[in-house]
């Protein structure tokens, strides 16, 4: 045999080796200085994955380094930019790639330093698992806590805790074992589906590729085994979902759709449908350079044809009729804030969603989170590194999915208009109106149809204002007024909910929020039925009625502001309330403990003070212009 | 390849592919940098696979430092002769006026007015907004930090401090007038996933890859070979034929060879399998000075 020959059977032996591989990505992260780039560094070293010439120039590098007493700084492997090396921490992150026989891994060593939490994100983001460090000396930080909570935000599922730098700390079973207490202890929530602690010295090599002797009490597998052994578990139960990338017409004999199929399959003659357009057809190939293909899965990047010329472009998302996408302009969405300009909800951002692109704006941020103890607390922007939980209103509808349910079409980044910096990345939670996506659906009976036999036009009249400055009286009397012209309405305040519909919220600040939410979804399905609709709520937020307002919709909204000085209102005081308020029983009390935002501009505004209520009740029938 | 055997290597090509037509879309004038060597063979066939059955929508740019091996050249216009692609060459006028070369004005000099200006120059003459380029993550440390979609600031400069996050596939291409970007469809390949391609895909290469009896030199330990005339012979030095191939290409007064005689490109990967030294110790330019690529790629080098 030639060496020509014996080279071709070595190199489809070498070939299949490879492709016999099975390939994880994994992410380093934990708080600074805790060892990530060290521990990447040793697996690189210790698995024999370096050239000789990159090995001297690690010798050479590590010359002068006061940080260790060692021969080799290893995080020097890593740490490549000039900024990284002088400081010794990782700004950015490194992807690395290795492989021993059982598997390829591409890891992503990421900063621990909270200002380049971002970049952390970023490696998070396309990560299968993930080696979250402490040192031994410092146990369970606020940046431990900060990455474990993006972990499980972006989904990572799978978690090896190593306890590092347990040389510096007597090889310690049970300081081992009470970091692990402590991690469980707050990582119980957040969902991952396996955490396997190892206790390990990056710098000496302990528990890294083999078992250390010098931790005889530890009986579990070394780290390098255990990324071996990891089973991933894929999901791969999404459905079909083809976002168009591009539309190729290289002549007008031949028109495709190039993508990449962000979920399910997809076989010659199966039935799609268009997102947006609701339009149906069926693919007539699956064409790649390699010929056509039969059907295509997740991943695959291929060019569909269909039977039918219809009308799609870049940014449409085909799907199986049977499975749709959501479909809205509103959803809520946990968001990842990444630049040093906060996130403010006035502000117009770009968003990315696969291959859609549109503007958004937050409408209601509802809460954001404390990543030390999980809480929500009430907030008016986010922060660099903040994490929040926000209510999104975009320019177009858009397609999507929950993020649970489908990262590659639940996932977006929000980008500066003016600098075109990435300033956010956005996890849907679900769309706001649910409705929205059977819109299609064109019933017979409508809201004109119902609206016309009452002989009239639905609108929701808002009252806000302080307490006992009047709204309820105001408005029943108004009731009363259009009662008397035969017209149809209904009244809504706290009497009628906080018994029933909201008996379940109190009055903390995301139960005040989720309390007008329902009012405001109530009363839009009433008007919808052709009612004229009136509230009576304090609703002191300026963004809370701007939430009401857009819940709504297109039925008229008229804001009418009852503008009682709080001096009247509390010489009123029909239920006490103030008094006690004022004696610091009641917390939150609106005028006295938290604030009332008067509307900038309402379609109403009265000027309350002491004119008898009926005679404000026909200042608004006058003002309101009902035909 | 579409056999189920090499998933990675098509979740590696699906990657690329997506990212491609994502340059496509979204620039106005896109330009493929195509520089002869078996990374630019790989990102120019996927940019072929990428389109099909259209043809990729950006011209390949070439820039001639005018000491590329001749076999490269020719290699080069065969490929786009044979593809029916546009192909730009550019050569920085100054450098050639004033006759730069490796010899008298010294390796790094000679690199920054015939590669890197050159390519500014290029890019700035074009006025192309996004260049495409084989760059791959495990080739050098500070490419290990690297986007995919890198982001330059006017005057081509790459802040790696302040690199925008990329998170999942969602790349922000958007940029300001002046600036632009580069792309760098390869990130997650790793030189044996390249050689493992070119064989399986059966893609054309330089012969250059491959050994050969040819004319050489030995300075410090290195392997030169002698192109043509324009190498200044040291006193009493003779070229003597040996059996060498090349692991990168580049400039030839600039690439050490490798005595070799794996003349097939299964031979080459088996040999490749049991070296050790990375690919990059045959590039004079990388060792010039501790952090020079990352220098070099600030000042607009790829
Ligand atoms: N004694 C001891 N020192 C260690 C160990 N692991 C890392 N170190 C030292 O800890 C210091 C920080 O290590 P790095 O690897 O740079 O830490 P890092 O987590 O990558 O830091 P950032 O990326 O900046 O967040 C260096 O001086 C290391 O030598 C260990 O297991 N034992
Ligand atoms: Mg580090």
């Amino acid at each position: 045999m030639s060496a020509a020959d014996s080279a071709k059977l070595d190199m489809q032996q070498f070939i299949e080796l490879e492709s016999s591989k099975s390939m994880l990505k994994f992410i380093t992260c934990g708080s600074v200085d805790d060892g990530k780039s060290t521990l990447i560094g040793r697996l690189l070293y210790d698995s024999q994955l370096l050239y000789d010439d990159q090995l001297e120039e690690l010798k050479r590098d590590s010359k002068g380094r006061a940080s260790v007493e060692e021969e080799i700084d290893f995080s020097l492997l890593v740490d490549g930019l000039a900024a990284e090396r002088e400081q010794g921490i990782t700004i950015d992150v490194a992807y690395r790639f290795f492989s021993t026989t059982r598997r390829k891994f591409i890891v992503a060593d990421t900063p621990g330093h909270e200002q380049y939490t971002r970049n952390m994100a970023t490696g998070a983001s396309t990560a299968e698992a993930a080696v979250l460090l402490i040192d031994a000396r410092l146990g369970v930080s606020t940046q431990t806590r900060r990455h474990a909570y993006i972990l499980s935000l972006v989904g990572v599922k799978h978690i090896l805790l190593a306890v590092n730098k347990i040389d510096l700390k007597d090889y310690s079973q049970e300081l081992f074992e009470d970091i692990c207490t402590d991690f469980d202890e707050f990582a119980g929530e957040l969902g991952f589906k396996s955490v396997c602690a190892i206790p390990i010295s990056a710098l000496k090599g302990d528990n890294i590729t083999t078992l250390s002797e010098r931790m005889p009490w530890y009986r579990g597998m070394p780290l390098l085994t255990y990324l071996e052994e990891l089973d991933p578990q894929r999901d791969d139960s999404f459905q079909f979902r083809f976002p168009v990338q591009r539309v190729t017409r290289p002549d007008l004999d031949f028109r495709g759709y190039a993508g990449t199929l962000a979920g399910g399959e997809i076989a010659v003659g199966d039935e799609i449908m268009v997102a947006a357009s609701l339009k149906r057809s069926r693919v007539k190939s699956i064409v790649t350079m390699d010929g056509d293909l039969p059907a295509a899965s997740k991943g695959d990047a291929v060019t569909v044809t269909l039977e039918d010329e219809i009308d799609i472009s870049m940014g449409d998302v085909l799907h199986r009729p049977g499975e749709p996408l959501e479909r809205s302009n509103q959803f809520q969405a946990h968001l990842i804030w990444m630049h040093e300009d906060p996130m403010l909800p006035e502000r117009s951002y770009l968003m990315k969603i696969g291959t859609q692109m549109t503007s958004v704006q937050v409408t209601d941020l509802k809460y954001a989170i404390d990543i030390n103890t999980s809480r929500h607390m009430p907030a008016t922007k986010v922060d660099l590194n903040g994490i929040a939980v926000c209510n999104f209103a975009s320019a177009q509808a858009i397609a999507f999915d929950a993020y649970k349910e489908n990262p590659e079409t639940g996932a977006f980044i929000l980008i500066d208009r003016i600098n075109n910096n990435t300033v956010g990345a956005g996890m849907i939670d679900f769309g706001l109106h649910r409705g929205q996506n059977l819109s299609w659906q064109s019933f017979e009976i409508n809201r004109e149809s119902r609206a016309r036999m009452k002989h009239q036009k639905p609108a929701v009249i808002w009252f806000t204002g302080l307490s006992a400055s009047g709204k309820s009286t105001i408005a029943d009397i108004l009731e009363q007024r259009l009662a008397a012209q035969n017209r149809h309405t209904y009244l809504l305040d706290g009497d009628n909910f906080r018994h029933g519909l909201n008996k379940d919220l109190g009055f903390t600040d995301a139960d005040r929020v989720e309390n007008i939410r329902r009012v405001a979804e109530v009363a839009r399905l009433m008007a919808d039925s052709g009612l004229i609709v009136m509230t009576a709520f304090i609703s002191p937020f300026r963004r809370e009625r701007r939430m009401a307002k857009e819940i709504v919709g297109d039925i008229d909204f008229v804001e009418v502001f009852v503008d009682t000085p709080l001096e009247i209102c509390e010489a009123r005081d029909p239920k006490g309330m103030y008094a006690r308020a004022r004696r610091g029983e009641i917390p939150n009390f609106t005028g006295i403990s938290s604030a009332y935002e008067p509307p900038e501009r309402a379609d109403i505004h009265l000027d309350a003070g002491d004119r008898p209520a009926e005679e404000l009740a026909d200042e608004v029938l006058r003002q309101l212009q009902l035909d | 390849m579409s056999t189920a055997s090499h998933i990675h290597l098509q979740r590696l090509e699906a990657e690329s592919i997506r990212i491609l037509r994502q340059v496509a879309t979204d620039f106005e004038r896109p330009v493929l940098l195509y520089s002869v060597g078996k990374d630019s063979s790989v990102l120019l066939h996927l940019a072929i696979k990428a389109f099909y059955p259209a043809k990729p929508p950006f011209p390949l740019l070439h820039v001639d430092t005018t000491f590329k091996f001749k076999e490269m050249i020719e290699f080069r216009d065969a490929t786009a002769e044979r593809l029916g692609l546009e192909l730009v060459v550019y050569t920085n006028p100054e450098g050639l006026a004033a006759n730069t070369n490796p010899f008298t004005h010294g390796s790094s000099r000679y690199t920054d007015i015939m590669k890197t200006e050159a390519l500014r120059k290029a890019l700035d003459e074009g006025k192309y907004d996004a260049a495409i380029g084989g760059a791959r993550r495990d080739e050098e440390k500070s490419r290990a930090k690297e986007r995919v979609f890198s982001h330059r600031s006017g005057g081509h400069v790459w802040d790696p401090k302040n690199q925008r996050p990329e998170l999942w596939s969602l790349y922000n291409t958007r940029i300001n007038p002046g600036e632009s970007m580069r792309v760098f469809p390869l990130s997650n390949w790793t030189e044996t996933d390249i050689w493992a391609y070119i064989y399986l895909q059966d893609i054309p290469m330089s012969e250059l890859y491959l050994a050969k009896e040819r004319p050489v030199v030995e300075r410090d330990g290195a392997l030169f070979m002698v192109d043509d005339e324009r190498f200044p012979l040291n006193e009493g030095e003779q070229p003597e034929m040996r059996s060498i191939r090349f692991r990168t290409l580049g400039c030839y007064p600039l690439t050490a060879a490798i005595e070799s005689t794996a003349s097939t490109l299964a031979e080459v990967i088996i040999e490749m399998r049991s070296t050790h030294s990375s690919e990059r110790s045959g590039r004079l330019i990388d060792k010039d000075q501790a952090a020079s690529m990352e220098k070099k790629k600030k000042e607009g080098y790829f």
